[in-house]
């Protein structure tokens, strides 16, 4: 079976829809959500609406930082941008949508498969996996899952855990890697709602879990269209800026 | 899974007909099967209790290279068997000698280390174009086709940048073999295609004089002394090897990977054309380094950072050869000019393109003719300066541009033969003329008159028209079209 992974959507629904549109037309069969469905974009209400829609058809899903704020309206943590979005992501939402956010686990486990945010070491603490000895620690976590899937960090990296230290990988877009269940993978998928590599390109990572590969994805999307609704907005400049630059 | 298969054992529709060979990490079989046109072999790797941890990471790169490349250069990948329950690759059996009978015999004679190294130096490049790098090159581990092609075989430690490296995540030291393992790899660099020019060139050391140029050293120790310790040059060993030959050999294995070739395909190139290579201090040496020499290597060594590997947007392969194509029976000033800025705008773009500047004259008889200058030596002559003084304003050093004069009685055949076997990447040749573009691409002038007969203009038509758009429809490569400003009215 085929599961694509979005991480980090970031509220952008172009990219949300271009990406689940690719990934369907290239055969995914499930969905899953790595976490910070909402935050920095404009459309935080029609990305709650689109994944709860997914989780009740099957998809998998895991809350994120973003999220946690957008429920609890606690910011304390995040930098001031991140913080002014907070207040007015939360204002978007219903009930519902809150609710819906609020009731996602923060690590979902489904056979092989091990879904986080963050590292799954202290979930709650939303570390980022950004060196390999993080990696390692996330991996010791996950205990005996053979595919780890995060996000958190926005640029797509895979780590595979051997006699040593996993060493990072820079995925080449499109190339389906064997990911043998014998070893253990961890798997950042990079940014759908706000990339940050250069690459305007959304990101998404395909698992195919019957071949036993892994493909990262960039699809191009409508970023004009999703900064233009972010100065609509009124939300912060630099937030627009960053998706037409990709960084 | 360290079990003999008895031959008519079948696994997954291959039937075991015999054993071929009992190596260290695998045996391989002589299989039978579904027919795909061309032999077949098996290959199970010794795995468990007992057996060489690195066989099972070994194993999965193999799998993972080999189906990724494509190409008459490795064996073709037909079948995998999933390592939980049969681990096995079914592959190409590839029929031909093996290099190591003639390293056995070497010295062999420099005509043919050049071909041989020839054949392994355009098999790597391959290689290193589809993004991979061998890093176990060695006489046994290449197969020369009857018709001379070499094959690289055992890729259970190549690098393929699309794929993470399993082999570098397990590292606990240097993996390769002794005799032929570059200095950054000793280090634990696997990411390097100029690695495998240095193994080519302990390979070309091998096959000129019978001995390796490092020995086989056992300990780890012994194996960093190439960092600093040049070979005794090929030439002190044996003194029939030409200048050429050792200026080759020990470029390949310089320490530092950046002294040595930037591609394999530069190797094919001078190996394929001796008489242009730009002998220096390195073929003309007769004896090793002096201490001082050897200590500021040390010293330098002794600092080495293993540095990042290339992003995996980088071009694996490095730069390049660039075939600048030039009309000198009827040179037209205008187009040698516009050849020249565009060649000079390449070399500014990157710094180690290599340029080739090729003329195709009509052949010369070799006898008959008045004088000197009519022969064909004198002819000869006469266009290779031509081709020097054309190139003189760009400035040059004489390692990256070379002169050929070609004879042939087709020019586009020539010049896309020439490519075809120096591995260009790139030609840049004169546009037909403006006023009939189409011509030469639809083949008219040719139609009515039979081409000897035409009138002097209508033979110049076809010649220029029919040379760049024929080129430009059959290359191997890109191909740059340059044509003159048009001057204003």
């Amino acid at each position: 079976m085929k599961v694509a992974f979005f991480a980090d959507v970031h509220a952008n629904l172009e990219a949300l829809q271009a990406c689940r549109t690719h990934a369907r037309e290239h055969g995914a069969e499930r969905l899953a959500f790595l976490g910070d469905l909402v935050g920095y974009g404009a459309d935080p209400d029609a990305v709650v609406d689109l994944a709860a829609a997914e989780v009740e058809r099957g998809a998998l899903a895991v809350r994120g930082n973003h999220d946690d704020a957008a429920v609890s309206g606690d910011s304390g943590f995040m930098h001031e941008t991140a913080g002014k979005v907070v207040a007015w992501t939360r204002a978007r939402l219903t009930g519902g949508q809150r609710a819906f956010l609020a009731d996602l686990p923060l690590v979902a486990r489904e056979g092989p498969l091990l879904l986080a945010h963050a590292s799954p070491e202290r979930p709650g603490e939303w570390i980022y996996v950004t060196d390999p000895r993080r990696a390692a620690h996330a991996m010791d976590a996950a205990g005996d899952a053979s595919w780890v899937f995060c996000g958190h960090v926005h640029e797509p990296v895979l780590y595979t855990a051997g006699a040593a230290r996993p060493v990072p990988f820079r995925p080449v877009p499109g190339i389906a890697i064997p990911v043998a269940p014998r070893r253990r993978w961890l798997a950042i998928a990079g940014s759908t709602g706000q990339p940050r590599d250069g690459n305007t390109a959304a990101c998404y990572a395909m698992l195919d879990t019957d071949r036993a590969t892994l493909t990262f994805l960039r699809v191009p999307y409508d970023w004009r269209a999703a900064a233009e609704k972010i100065r609509a907005a009124g939300l912060p400049e630099s937030l627009a800026r960053r998706l037409e630059r990709g960084e | 899974m360290a079990a003999r298969l008895e031959p008519g054992t079948t696994i997954d529709g291959f039937r075991i007909e015999a054993p071929l060979h009992a190596g260290g990490m695998a045996i391989l079989y002589a299989v039978s099967g579904p027919d795909t046109g061309f032999p077949l072999l098996m290959k199970v790797p010794r795995l468990g209790h007992g057996e060489p941890v690195e066989s099972v990471v070994s194993f999965e790169i193999e799998q993972t290279v080999l189906s990724a490349l494509r190409g008459p250069h490795v064996p073709r990948l037909v079948a995998a068997g999933d390592l939980a329950r049969q681990p096995y690759l079914v592959m190409e059996h590839v029929h031909g000698r093996l290099l190591k009978e003639w390293a056995e015999r070497a010295p062999v004679p420099p005509a043919e280390v050049a071909a041989l190294g020839g054949a392994v130096a355009t098999a790597l490049h391959a290689l290193h174009l589809q993004g991979a790098i061998h890093l176990d090159l060695k006489p046994s581990n290449v197969i020369l086709r009857p018709g001379g092609e070499a094959v690289l075989i055992d890729l259970g430690l190549a690098h393929h940048a699309h794929y993470p490296d399993l082999l570098a995540e397990e590292l606990r030291g240097p993996i390769g073999s002794a005799p032929y393992i570059a200095p950054e790899q000793v280090m634990g660099v696997r990411w390097d295609p100029r690695s495998d020019v240095f193994a080519l060139g302990a390979i070309l050391y091998e096959l000129a004089t019978g001995r390796l140029p490092f020995g086989s050293p056992a300990t780890r120790g012994a194996l960093r002394q190439r960092l600093w310790r040049d070979p005794v040059p090929p030439r002190a060993v044996v003194p029939a090897v030409p200048e050429w030959l050792q200026e080759i050999v020990l470029r390949c294995l310089e320490p530092d990977a950046r002294d040595r070739y930037p591609s394999a395909a530069q190797v094919a190139f001078d190996l394929a054309n001796p008489e242009q290579v730009c002998v220096g201090a390195r073929g003309r040496r007769t004896r090793r380094d002096g201490p001082l020499a050897v200590l500021r290597r040390r010293v330098r060594a002794a600092g080495f950072e293993p540095g990042e590997g290339p992003g995996p947007a980088a071009r694996l392969a490095g730069p390049s050869v660039v075939l600048v194509a030039l009309a000198t029976q009827r040179p037209d000033d205008a187009q040698l000019d516009a050849l020249r800025e565009a060649v000079g705008r390449m070399r500014g773009a990157a710094g180690d393109l290599r340029f080739a500047c090729v003329t195709v004259i009509r052949p010369v008889p070799q006898l008959g003719g008045a004088g000197e200058e009519d022969s064909a030596t004198g002819q000869r002559i006469k266009h290779l300066v031509f081709l020097r003084h054309w190139a003189e304003p760009l400035g040059l050093s004489p390692g990256r541009i070379s002169f050929h004069v070609i004879e042939a009685a087709e020019p586009a055949d020539a010049i896309l033969r020439y490519a075809r076997t120096n591995q260009v990447d790139h030609i840049v040749i004169g546009a037909p003329p403006r006023d009939v573009p189409l011509r030469g691409m639809l083949g008219t002038v040719q139609s009515t008159v039979s081409p000897e007969a035409a009138p002097e203009p209508m033979q110049l038509l076809r010649l220029l028209g029919t040379v760049s758009t024929k080129v430009a429809a059959e290359a191997p490569c890109s191909v740059t079209i340059v044509r003159p400003r048009r001057s204003p009215p």
